[in-house]
């Protein structure tokens, strides 16, 4: 039974362009009275193990799960790329790493922590991706934008949320 | 300088051999901009110098790694760069830094106020800054670790067929009409002569170019009663011949909507 229902799980999410929630993978089966959302898990964890001879597996990012090749066979699916995979640019990552870390924080004080100004199109190139958003504005003169990250960029960095983040070394006191 | 016959000429203009580069030689600022590009600003610059001196941030010779930053803007200076002004602030601040060092220790009560930990505060921030942009760069991300297995479904579109919509939705729809259209009639002055034809002419006329008209919209409720219930009837007599036909969007409350009987279907 589980095997079976493995198939069309793998089925769904092979036919699905983004990750699905359990919610959403629960729709799927509106109509099957013994299918909840317990039965799904465990359907998934049969899946993820039906996977593993395979080329990609299942995981499960910020909205939901989703199937990816595995990182082994990486070097042999981005020759279908022309071009190589995207590098980004220092102040791209480090104006990502502080939303990220930082967040909910404003363009003033990415400024003040990288000590350089920054360039507008970084910002807006981050919202354009759909991996920052404007969470809010602070309560002070001129009411900026609190940026902080979205469900997308925990996505697209395999990540289920905020905490997955790696540690940072802790700031240590100042010898004297 | 007379070129000996042996030596090789730098390169061939039309022909003609080049022995020595011309006086002025145009390089493009730009190509220098790369060095100035290689720093994220003055805190970065701070820290590659430091850091490539294997020295502890936080106990830095502020005397020796302001002459080596200073040499550094000095160079940039040099190339004719057009300095951020963030590096000549930065500059300022280890200045004063340097010289406040110089005075007596008692000098340097207030810690607070002490510019050297605030920038040792800032540097160990910026460390973090970088060392989490290289954290976030080294995740396995999709489209350079990761690709999302998926296969191409084309689905065919489907036309969802609209709800029916009976006589008495109809007639519900346009007593709301009537209804404000009764709001009118005492402004009423003068009757003005109503044609069903005219009408039908009208509506129809309304339809043209529009896919759909909303019910409502086939009516002014200024001409009172009478001029409502004339463009109800011309809608009728359309939908009896089969001109037009009446839908409903999907939902119970949606408005009912008047639409030209598709040509092949006519």
């Amino acid at each position: 039974m589980n095997t079976q229902l493995a198939l069309i799980l793998e089925a769904i999410l092979l036919t699905a362009d983004k990750p699905l929630s359990l919610n959403q993978l629960g729709n799927f089966f509106a109509e099957e009275a013994a299918v909840d959302k317990l039965v799904i898990k465990a359907a998934l964890k049969q899946l993820a193990e039906q996977a593993q001879p395979r080329s990609f597996e299942l995981v499960e990012t910020a909205s939901g799960y989703r199937l990816q090749t595995k990182q082994i066979y990486s070097q042999w699916a981005i020759k279908h790329q022309e071009e190589k995979a995207p590098k980004y640019s220092r102040v791209f990552l480090e104006t990502l790493a502080l939303i990220a870390w930082r967040q909910p924080i404003t363009r003033a004080e990415i400024e003040e922590i990288r000590g350089v100004t920054v360039n507008a199109n970084v910002i807006r190139a981050l919202v354009e991706r759909e991996w920052v958003r404007v969470l809010g504005h602070k309560e002070v003169p001129g009411r900026p934008e609190l940026l902080g990250t979205t469900k997308q960029f925990l996505d697209y960095f395999n990540l289920k949320s905020l905490e997955d983040l790696p540690q940072l070394e802790e700031l240590k006191d100042i010898v004297i | 300088m007379i070129p000996l016959p042996h030596q090789l000429p730098l390169a061939l203009v039309r022909g003609e051999a080049v022995h020595k580069f011309p006086e002025d030689l145009y390089i493009p600022p730009d190509a220098l901009e790369v060095i100035l590009d290689a720093f994220e600003g003055p805190l970065d610059l701070l820290l590659y110098l430091i850091k490539r001196q294997n020295l502890d941030i936080r106990d830095i010779p502020i005397a020796e790694i302001t002459r080596q930053y200073m040499d550094y803007v000095e160079l940039m200076k040099e190339f004719r760069l057009d300095l951020a002004a963030e590096y000549l602030v930065m500059a300022a601040l280890l200045a004063e830094i340097k010289s406040r060092l110089l005075l007596p220790r008692a000098a340097i009560l207030n810690e607070e106020n002490d510019p050297r930990a605030e920038l040792v505060r800032r540097l160990q921030e910026y460390d973090q800054c970088k060392q989490a942009a290289e954290a976030l760069d080294e995740l396995p991300r999709l489209e350079r670790e990761h690709w999302q297995v998926q296969t191409a479904v084309e689905l065919p579109k489907t036309d969802k067929p609209l709800p029916e919509v009976d006589l008495k939705e109809l007639l519900l729809a346009f007593q709301t009409v009537l209804k404000r259209a009764e709001q009118f009639s005492s402004h009423q002055v003068k009757r003005e002569p109503l044609s069903i034809r005219e009408r039908m002419t009208q509506v129809l006329a309304a339809l043209q170019g529009k896919p759909r008209i909303v019910f409502h919209e086939l009516f002014t409720v200024e001409e009172g009663r009478r001029g409502v219930v004339v463009a109800l009837m011309a809608i009728l007599e359309l939908l009896k011949a089969q001109v037009i036909e009446i839908g409903q969007a999907e939902g119970g409350d949606a408005p009912l909507y008047i639409s030209l009987v598709a040509a092949e279907a006519a």
